[in-house]
C-alpha cells in the first residue's frame, strides 16, 4: 500500500508533516455502523450480564462458606454445609473417562480421514463425524442408559477383577472372584458416564484435528515420501508434529464440552456427595447435574450456591477453552482452523 | 525397499569402480548395467492390492473371531456384546500384526498395522453412531408407527394406556414455537454482530470477539439458570415457552456468531476492495457484496446453530416447566420441547411412557438429520463459489443491467461538442 501513495512535495530540511487520511462517513454508512455496533454492544452487554449476575448471586453462598466452599464435599445448603468438592471432583473423573477414551479415537479417526481414506469415502466420512457433533445430548443419554449400560457392566467387571489392584479400578462391594455377584455395584457410574460423554467429544476433537493434519504443506509431505518412508513414517514425522497444536488444542475443547454436559449425564449417573476417585464403582456426580437435580426446590440461598457451583464449572471450562484456542492459535497450522 | 537396495548396490560399484581407476583424472565413470536387465523391466504394480494383502486382512478377522468366541464363554468368563467387539478388535489387531511380520520388515509391519488401527477406529466411530441412530429408532418404533403419536397431546392419556391414545404432539409444536423464537432474536442479532466484528477493527469488537469466543464455552445449563435466575425469580415471570427460547438464545448466539465470523472473515478481500473502488459505500458492499458471497456459509452457520439448540435438554429443562398438554402460547404456562419430554417420559419409569420417550428422541433425531442434511445441500460451497442456478440468475441479472445501462445511455441527451 505504501508503494503506491506519492509522497507530497516537502520542502528542504522541513519534516513532512503526516498526513490524515480520515474521511467522514455519509449518513447511510453512520446508520449502518450504528445498526451493526450496536448489536455488537448488545450481545457484549448481554454475555456480560450473565457473568456478573451469576457472579453478583453467587456471591452470598460463597461468602457464607469461604474457601470451604471449594472443599467440602456434602450438599446440605439447610445445615449450611455445602461445596463442590466432591461435583468437581466427579465432573473431571466423567471428562477425564471421556477424553481418555475419545482422543485415541479421534486422532486416528482423522488421520484415516486425511491420509488412508479413498476421495469417495473421505466426504462421507466428514459428514459422518460432523453428524455425530449434532445428534442431541438426550439422544446420547437414552442411548448409554438403555443399550450401552448392560454391555460396560461385563467390561467395568473385567478391568475391575484384573487391575482391581490399582486404586482407580477398585470397587469397593466388589467380589471378583464369584461369577454371579451383583452388578449393579458396576452400574450408573462414572465409567459408564464417561464412555458417553466419549461419544458427544470424540467428533469435536476430530473435527479440529483434521482441520489442522489437512494443512500440513504438501512439500514436507512428499518430501517425506522421496526420502523412502512409509506412510506412518510420513505421519510420524510430518503430520503429527505439524498437528501438535491442533491435537493439543481440540482435545481440550472436548475436554471443555465434556466438563459442561448435563442431560446424558443426569440420565446415567446415581447422584452421591463423597470425592472418590474409584471410576468403576456405582455412583457420581457432576456440577451440572447437581443444578439440573436441585434447581426446583432450591431456596434462594441454595440457589446462590448453585450459582457459585455453576461460575466454579464456567471458570474451569473458560480456562481449558481458552488454552485450547492459545494451543491451537500458536501451532505452525494457525488460527484459521478455529471454526 | 527393493529400489532402496537396488540403489545402494550401484552406489557400491560405482566407488569400487572409481578406486579402480585411480590416475586417469577427473572422469565420470558410467557404471556398466547388468546384462539381465537389458529386457525391459518388469513394472510393479504400486497401487494395487496383492492376493497376500486380502489374504492377511481375511486370516486375522477370521482368527480374531475365533479366538474371541473362544474367550468369551469357553475360557474365560467374560459376555456382553461391547466387550466381545473391544476384545475383538484387539484380537484382530495383533493377529494382523503378526501375520505381516511373517513376510515384511519392521517399517512395513508398523506402517500397515497403523493403517489398520486407523480404519478401525473410523469403522468404530461409524458402528457407534449407526447404533445410537438405530437403537433410537428401534426403541420408538412402536410409537412412531401410530398417528396419534405426532398429533394428540398426553393430558388425557393415563400411564398405563397403550400407545394408541396420546402423543407428542404438544412437544412437537412445542420445539417448533420455541425455535421460531429463538430464530427471530438469534439470526439478527448473530448476523448482525459477526459483521460488526468483520466490518470494524476498534478495540471494541476486538473485545466483543474475546467474550463471544469465551460465551461458547458456557455450559448450556448455566443460559438456563441464568433465566431461571433473573426471569423466573427476579423479574417473577412464570415459565414459559418465551423464557426457555430466551435461555436457547443465549446459548445459541456464540455459536452463531462464532461461526459467522469465520465465515465472513473468508470472503476475499478483493471484493470488498472492487466494491469500494467502484465507489460503493460500506453498507452496500456490506449488503450487496460480503453478505451475498457468504450466503452458503451463513446459512450453514446458523443451521447448525439451531441444530445444537433445538436438542439443548438442560436450558429447556430450567426454564419451561413441563407439562402433558398442547400450549401454543409462548408467554403463559408451560410448554414442553421433544428433549425435555423424551427426558421426562424415560424417567418415569413406565414401560408405555418410556416407549414414547424414545417416540420423542427418534422424532428430535430426525429433525436434527433433516437439517444437518439441509445444512449439506444448501452449504458447504467456499465463499464466492456459485451453484449452477445461481450462476444462470447472475447472469441474467447482468444482462438485465446491460439493457438498463443501455437504457439510461440513449435517453442521455445528446452530448454535441
Amino acid at each position: 500500500m505504501d508503494t503506491l501513495t506519492t509522497r507530497p512535495a516537502v520542502a528542504e530540511g522541513e519534516p513532512a508533516a503526516p498526513q490524515s487520511l480520515t474521511s467522514r462517513r455519509i449518513r447511510s454508512d453512520r446508520a449502518f455502523f450504528g445498526i451493526v455496533s450496536s448489536s455488537g454492544v448488545l450481545v457484549l452487554a448481554l454475555m456480560v450480564a450473565v457473568g456478573v449476575f451469576l457472579s453478583y448471586q453467587a456471591f452470598d453462598a460463597l461468602q457464607a462458606r469461604g474457601v470451604a466452599f471449594f472443599t467440602t464435599s456434602e450438599w446440605q445448603p439447610d445445615r449450611n454445609v455445602f461445596g463442590v468438592a466432591a461435583v468437581l471432583v466427579g465432573t473431571l473423573l466423567i471428562a477425564l473417562v471421556a477424553v481418555a477414551i475419545a482422543l485415541p479415537l479421534s486422532i486416528l479417526t482423522a488421520l484415516f480421514i486425511v491420509e488412508v481414506a479413498p476421495t469417495w469415502l473421505r466426504s462421507t466420512l466428514v459428514a459422518l463425524v460432523d453428524l455425530m457433533a449434532a445428534v442431541p445430548s438426550v439422544v446420547y443419554g437414552l442411548w448409554g442408559l438403555f443399550l450401552l449400560q448392560g454391555q460396560v457392566v461385563g467390561v467395568s467387571r473385567w478391568i475391575n477383577s484384573w487391575f482391581g489392584w490399582l486404586p482407580f479400578f477398585k470397587v469397593n462391594g466388589a467380589d471378583p472372584t464369584s461369577p454371579l455377584s451383583s452388578a449393579s455395584v458396576y452400574s450408573a457410574s462414572a465409567f459408564i458416564a464417561g464412555v458417553v460423554v466419549a461419544m458427544m467429544v470424540m467428533p469435536i476433537q476430530c473435527v479440529v484435528m483434521r482441520e489442522v493434519f489437512s494443512q500440513v504443506p504438501p512439500g514436507e509431505r512428499e518430501g517425506a515420501f522421496a526420502l523412502g518412508s512409509t506412510r506412518w513414517g510420513m505421519i510420524r514425522v510430518v503430520t503429527l508434529p505439524f498437528g501438535r497444536g491442533g491435537m493439543i488444542g481440540g482435545t481440550m475443547l472436548g475436554l471443555g464440552r465434556a466438563l459442561g454436559e448435563t442431560i446424558a449425564v443426569l440420565l446415567i449417573i446415581s447422584p452421591e456427595f463423597v470425592i472418590k476417585f474409584r471410576v468403576l464403582e456405582v455412583g457420581a456426580n457432576s456440577v451440572s447435574s447437581l443444578i439440573a437435580l436441585r434447581y426446583s426446590e432450591a431456596s434462594g440461598f441454595e440457589l446462590s450456591g448453585l450459582m457459585a457451583a455453576g461460575l466454579t464449572l464456567f471458570a474451569v471450562t473458560l480456562v481449558v477453552n481458552f488454552t485450547a484456542s492459545w494451543f491451537i492459535a500458536r501451532s505452525r497450522s494457525g488460527a484459521s482452523s478455529e471454526a | 525397499m527393493t529400489s532402496t537396495i537396488d540403489s545402494m548396490g550401484q552406489r557400491e560399484g560405482h566407488a569400487a569402480q572409481e578406486a579402480t581407476v585411480p590416475a586417469a583424472g577427473p572422469r565420470t565413470v558410467l557404471p556398466a548395467r547388468p546384462t539381465a536387465t537389458t529386457a525391459a523391466p518388469q513394472r510393479r504394480a504400486i497401487g494395487k492390492i496383492s492376493r497376500r494383502d486380502v489374504l492377511d486382512l481375511a486370516g486375522a478377522l477370521l482368527s480374531a473371531v475365533c479366538t474371541t468366541a473362544l474367550l468369551f464363554g469357553r475360557l474365560t468368563p467374560l459376555h456382553g456384546k461391547f466387550g466381545f467387539v473391544v476384545v475383538g478388535l484387539a484380537v484382530f489387531l495383533l493377529t494382523y500384526t503378526a501375520l505381516v511380520a511373517l513376510h515384511d520388515e519392521k517399517p512395513a509391519v508398523i506402517d500397515r498395522s497403523m493403517t489398520v488401527a486407523m480404519a478401525m477406529s473410523g469403522l468404530v466411530a461409524l458402528v457407534a453412531l449407526a447404533s445410537v441412530i438405530f437403537f433410537v429408532l428401534y426403541r420408538g418404533w412402536d410409537a412412531l408407527t401410530k398417528a396419534n403419536f405426532y398429533v394428540n397431546d398426553l393430558s388425557a392419556t393415563g400411564p398405563s394406556e397403550p400407545l394408541t391414545s396420546g402423543g407428542i404432539g404438544h412437544a412437537i409444536v412445542g420445539t417448533l414455537i420455541m425455535t421460531a423464537i429463538a430464530l427471530v432474536i438469534t439470526v439478527p442479532l448473530g448476523l448482525a454482530c459477526a459483521v460488526f466484528l468483520n466490518e470494524s477493527s476498534g478495540r471494541v469488537s476486538k473485545l466483543v470477539r474475546t467474550v463471544v469466543t469465551a460465551m461458547t464455552a458456557l455450559p448450556s445449563i448455566l443460559a438456563g439458570l441464568f433465566i431461571f435466575a433473573t426471569w423466573i425469580l427476579v423479574l417473577g415471570f412464570e415459565r414459559s415457552g418465551l423464557a426457555a427460547s430466551i435461555a436457547m438464545s443465549i446459548m445459541m448466539l456464540p455459536i452463531i456468531i462464532r461461526s459467522a465470523d469465520v465465515v465472513l472473515r473468508l470472503v476475499p478481500g478483493n471484493l470488498r476492495e472492487a466494491s469500494a473502488a467502484l465507489g460503493a459505500p460500506q453498507w452496500r458492499t456490506v449488503w450487496h457484496v460480503v453478505l451475498p458471497t457468504a450466503r452458503s456459509g451463513l446459512t450453514t452457520s446458523v443451521i447448525l446453530g439451531v441444530a445444537r439448540g433445538i436438542g439443548e435438554t438442560a436450558p429447556v429443562l430450567l426454564t419451561a416447566g413441563y407439562t402433558a398438554s398442547l400450549n401454543v402460547n409462548p408467554t403463559a404456562n408451560p410448554m414442553v420441547s421433544l428433549p425435555l419430554a423424551a427426558y421426562v417420559l424415560v424417567k418415569s419409569g413406565n414401560d408405555n411412557l418410556i416407549a414414547r420417550g424414545f417416540g420423542a428422541a427418534a422424532v428430535l433425531m430426525i429433525l436434527v438429520l433433516i437439517l444437518f442434511s439441509l445444512a449439506r445441500i444448501l452449504g458447504g460451497r467456499p465463499a464466492g463459489r456459485l451453484s449452477k442456478r445461481q450462476t444462470k440468475r447472475a447472469a441474467a441479472r447482468s444482462k438485465g443491467d446491460i439493457a438498463r445501462i443501455d437504457a439510461s445511455r440513449s435517453s442521455l441527451p445528446e452530448v454535441t461538442s
